[in-house]
C-alpha cells in the first residue's frame, strides 16, 4: 500500500452505475484470504466475467474496454454501499486505482477507503455528470485531483470543483499517517478514561451536558463504569 | 435542549476529540469473526503489539463455516485455514472464542444478545455491517472495516466522526400477518437504500415499543440497508426482561444498579433530531423486494413499479435490476414461482423467527419442487428449536434444518443458490450475486417465507393465518 497522497493526475475509468455495493466490488466467495494482498484480480468479478471464467470477459463491462485505463475510477451515487468488507477498498487499490470519484458514498466504505489511502472524492451531481460526459466522449481526458487544495479539475477545460475532506484525514493522507499510530499516542488517556470514566473528559461536553455528567458522578459513588 | 439517546451514550465514551476531526470513541465490546479479523491481527503483529483489552473481545466463527457436518474438519481448504487462523489468533491473545462445536457458537449478532453480552448503554463494534443489530438494546453499535478492527484490538478505541441523528417513529397497530421484517422493509422502500446515509437512526413509537426484543433486533439489523451508520431503540422493561438471567448479564446488586442506570437511557422529550420521519403502522403490508437493493420493496400483493413512476435518474438502475431479476414492469409479484427458500441470517434466524415459520407450516408440506433450508442463528437457537419440537414440524414439512452460520445470506460457504434460480429469503440483501453468482433473491419476513415454502410461489401469508387457530400476533 503506497502511503501519502497529494496530487493524482491522469485518465479515468467511467463506471456509469449507481448503488455499486461491495458485494459487486468483491464477491464474498473471494474473501477467504487472510492477507490484504491480491484482491485486485477479482475486482468486480461477476460484472467482468461470464460464468466466473477469466477466459470469458464480458465485452460491455468498462474494465474490459482497453480504451479506458487510469488511476481514477468514476462511479454513480451511493458507491460502496452494503457490506463493511474492507476487501472492497483493498481490491480497488490493488487493481491500480488511487481515487474514486462519485457524488455520494456509503459511510463505512468511505472510512475504509481513507484508511487505505484510496481517496474518495465526493463531487456534486452536476460535476459528476460533466466528468462522465468528458471521459465517455474522450478516453484520454485527464483529471487532476489535489488533496492539499481540495480540488478536482478537468484539465482540458479547466472546470473544477472543491471537495470536502476532514482536516484530520487530510493531514493523514498528505503525510502518510495512520489512525492506529495516533490512537496509540493516546494510550495514557485511554487508561485514565477506563478507570475514571467521563470525569476526566469533562472538557468534551457542552455546558448542559456537564450538568448531566455531574449528576452521574454523584456522592452515591455511581461513577460511570462500562458494564462488561 | 434535551439530549438524544445517542448523545447520552456517545459523549460518555469519547476519550478525545481530534480538533476539527473525528473522536476517539471508547469501545465496550468488540465482536470478531473469521473473515474480517485475520488482517487486523496480522497488522498488530507487524507493529509488535498484543491485543490491548482481550477480555472485551468475543470471537465466533460464522461467515465461512459449513452448515452440515460441523463435527468434521472443514473440507474447503481456504475456509478451513481462515477458521484455524481465528483459533490461533484468539489463543495467542487470550480472546474468548465460541468456535465450531462450542455450545455458544453462532452468528455473531445472534450470540451477543442471547448470551447477555450486548447490554444497554454500551458501545459495540464488529467488522460486519449488521452490527447495528445490537442497537436494539439501546447501545451504539456499528460495523467497521478491518483497519478499524485493528485500531480497536490495539487501543480499544476507534476514530469516528459523530453522525447526524434521525428518528423514525412507527405509530399504531400492525395489521395481521405484518411483522418486524415488514416494518423495516417498508421503511427502506420509503426512504431508499441510501436514505439514512450519514445518520444514526433511533426507532421509536408505539409499534416499535410493542415489539419483542428479537423483533427489535430485526429492525435495527437492517438499518445499514438504508445506509444508516446504525440503528437503536431505547431500552425498556422488554429489554430488561430479555436480559435478566442471561449468562453474561449482571447479577444480584449489580443487576439492580445496571437497570437503574439503563433507565436513564432515552431521548429527552425536548431532544432534537436532524431529521424525523413518521410512519403509520397500519400502512404496512407484508413486504417483498423485487429488485437488487433492499430499497426496492413492495407489498406482497403489489406490482413491480412502472418505470414511468420513477424519477428519470433512477430508471437505468431500475431496468438493470429488473433484467437481472427476470421481472417485467407492472407484473404482479404474488404467484411468482420460486425455487429455494432460505430461512436464516442475522436478520431472521432466532427462535421467534423459527416459531413464526413453524406456526404456518405445522401439519403442512413444502411444495415438491422447492428446496427449503432453515439455518438457525446459533447452537442455542438450534437446541431450543429441538426442545420445542420445531425440528419435527420442519422435518415433516420436508424442510432441511442445518447447523448455525451465515450460510446462504452471503453464500461464502457452499450454501449457494444456483444461477438464475429464485430464492425467497429472510436475509437482508438482495444484491446481484449475493446468494450465489446470478442467483435471484426476494427478501421477505419469516411468515412470508413459510407461505412460499408451502405453495412454491410468492404468497400472501394471511391466507394461511386465516385458517390457523393461532394468530401471528401472539407469536411476535
Amino acid at each position: 500500500m503506497s502511503k501519502s497522497i497529494n496530487i493524482i493526475k491522469g485518465t479515468a475509468v467511467p463506471l456509469a452505475m449507481e448503488n455499486v455495493d461491495t458485494d459487486q466490488i468483491i464477491p464474498a466467495r473471494f474473501l477467504k484470504s487472510t492477507s490484504r494482498e491480491g484482491f485486485g484480480k477479482n475486482l468486480f468479478r461477476d460484472w467482468r466475467y461470464n460464468n466466473d471464467n477469466e477466459a470469458e470477459p464480458k465485452k460491455d463491462f468498462i474494465l474490459n474496454n482497453p480504451s479506458f485505463i487510469g488511476k481514477i475510477l468514476v462511479a454513480g451515487k451511493n458507491f460502496g454501499c452494503g457490506s463493511s468488507r474492507e476487501h472492497a477498498a483493498w481490491a480497488i487499490k490493488d487493481y491500480g486505482f488511487d481515487v474514486v470519484v462519485s457524488s455520494f458514498y456509503a459511510d463505512i466504505f468511505r472510512n475504509n477507503a481513507l484508511n487505505n489511502f484510496l481517496l474518495p472524492v465526493q463531487v456534486s451531481d452536476s460535476f459528476l455528470k460533466k466528468i462522465f460526459a468528458a471521459v465517455q466522449a474522450d478516453a484520454s481526458t485527464e483529471i487532476e485531483v489535489n488533496v492539499e487544495e481540495q480540488t478536482i479539475k478537468l484539465l482540458a477545460t479547466g472546470e473544477e470543483e472543491n471537495f470536502d475532506i476532514n482536516p484530520y484525514k487530510k493531514t493523514c493522507l498528505l503525510n502518510g499517517y495512520d489512525d492506529i499510530d495516533y490512537l496509540l499516542s493516546l494510550k495514557g488517556k485511554i487508561e485514565t478514561f477506563e478507570t475514571s470514566g467521563q470525569e476526566d473528559a469533562d472538557h468534551l461536553f457542552d455546558a448542559e451536558y456537564k450538568l448531566i455528567s455531574k449528576e452521574r458522578s454523584n456522592p452515591n459513588g455511581n461513577v460511570y463504569k462500562p458494564v462488561y | 435542549m434535551g439530549k438524544t439517546l445517542f448523545d447520552k451514550i456517545w459523549y460518555k465514551h469519547v476519550v478525545e476529540e481530534v480538533q476539527a476531526g473525528p473522536s476517539a470513541l471508547y469501545i465496550d465490546k468488540h465482536f470478531i469473526h473469521e473473515v474480517t479479523s485475520p488482517q487486523a491481527f496480522g497488522g498488530l503483529k507487524k507493529r509488535g503489539l498484543k491485543v490491548f483489552r482481550p477480555k472485551q473481545v468475543v470471537a465466533t466463527a460464522d461467515h465461512n463455516v459449513p452448515t452440515l457436518n460441523q463435527h468434521l474438519p472443514i473440507k474447503e481448504i481456504l475456509s478451513r485455514q481462515q477458521v484455524e487462523q481465528l483459533h490461533e489468533n484468539c489463543a495467542e491473545n487470550d480472546i474468548e472464542l465460541y468456535g465450531l462445536g462450542h455450545p455458544y457458537q453462532g452468528i455473531v449478532h445472534v450470540i451477543g444478545p442471547e448470551l447477555g453480552i450486548t447490554q444497554p448503554g454500551m458501545t459495540i463494534v464488529c467488522g460486519d455491517s449488521h452490527t447495528s443489530t445490537h442497537g436494539a438494546f439501546g447501545a451504539i453499535a456499528f460495523g467497521i472495516g478491518t483497519s478499524e478492527v485493528e485500531m480497536v484490538l490495539a487501543t480499544q478505541c476507534v476514530l469516528q466522526s459523530k453522525p447526524k441523528l434521525m428518528r423514525i417513529n412507527v405509530e399504531g397497530e400492525l395489521k395481521r400477518g405484518v411483522v418486524s421484517k415488514d416494518i423495516i422493509l417498508f421503511i427502506i422502500s420509503t426512504i431508499s437504500s441510501s436514505g439514512a446515509t450519514g445518520y444514526f437512526v433511533e426507532f421509536a413509537g408505539s409499534a416499535i415499543r410493542n415489539l419483542s426484543m428479537e423483533a427489535r433486533m430485526t429492525i435495527c439489523n437492517m438499518s445499514i440497508e438504508m445506509g444508516a451508520r446504525g440503528g437503536m431503540i431505547a431500552p425498556d422493561e422488554t429489554t430488561f426482561e430479555y436480559l435478566k438471567g442471561r449468562e453474561f448479564a449482571p447479577k444480584g446488586q449489580a443487576w439492580n444498579d445496571a437497570v437503574a442506570q439503563w433507565k436513564t437511557l432515552f431521548s429527552d422529550e425536548d431532544a432534537v433530531f436532524d431529521k424525523e420521519i413518521f410512519i403509520e403502522a397500519a400502512d404496512i403490508e407484508p413486504m417483498i423486494t423485487y429488485g437488487t437493493n433492499p430499497g426496492m420493496g413492495i407489498s406482497v400483493n403489489g406490482t413491480v413499479p412502472l418505470s414511468s413512476t420513477l424519477e428519470e435518474k433512477d430508471r437505468a438502475s431500475y431496468l438493470k435490476a429488473l433484467e437481472y431479476m427476470g421481472l417485467e414492469p407492472g407484473a404482479a409479484i404474488t404467484g411468482k414461482k420460486i425455487d429455494y427458500v432460505f430461512i436464516g441470517s442475522c436478520t431472521n434466524s432466532r427462535i421467534e423467527d423459527l416459531r413464526l415459520v413453524a406456526s404456518v407450516v405445522k401439519g403442512k408440506k413444502k411444495a415438491d419442487d422447492v428446496h427449503v433450508w432453515v439455518v438457525p442463528g446459533s447452537k442455542q437457537v438450534e437446541k431450543q428449536a429441538i426442545e420445542e419440537g420445531i425440528d419435527k414440524i420442519f422435518e415433516a414439512a420436508g424442510f432441511e434444518l442445518r447447523q448455525p452460520g451465515c450460510s446462504a445470506c452471503l453464500a461464502m460457504n457452499e450454501d449457494k443458490i444456483p444461477a438464475g434460480k429464485y430464492c425467497i429469503s429472510t436475509s437482508n440483501r438482495n444484491f446481484e450475486g449475493r446468494q450465489g453468482p446470478n442467483a435471484r433473491t426476494f427478501l421477505v419476513s419469516p411468515l412470508t417465507a413459510a407461505a412460499a415454502a408451502i405453495t412454491g410461489r410468492v404468497t400472501d401469508v394471511r391466507r394461511f393465518l386465516a385458517e390457523s387457530t393461532e394468530s401471528a400476533e401472539n407469536l411476535m
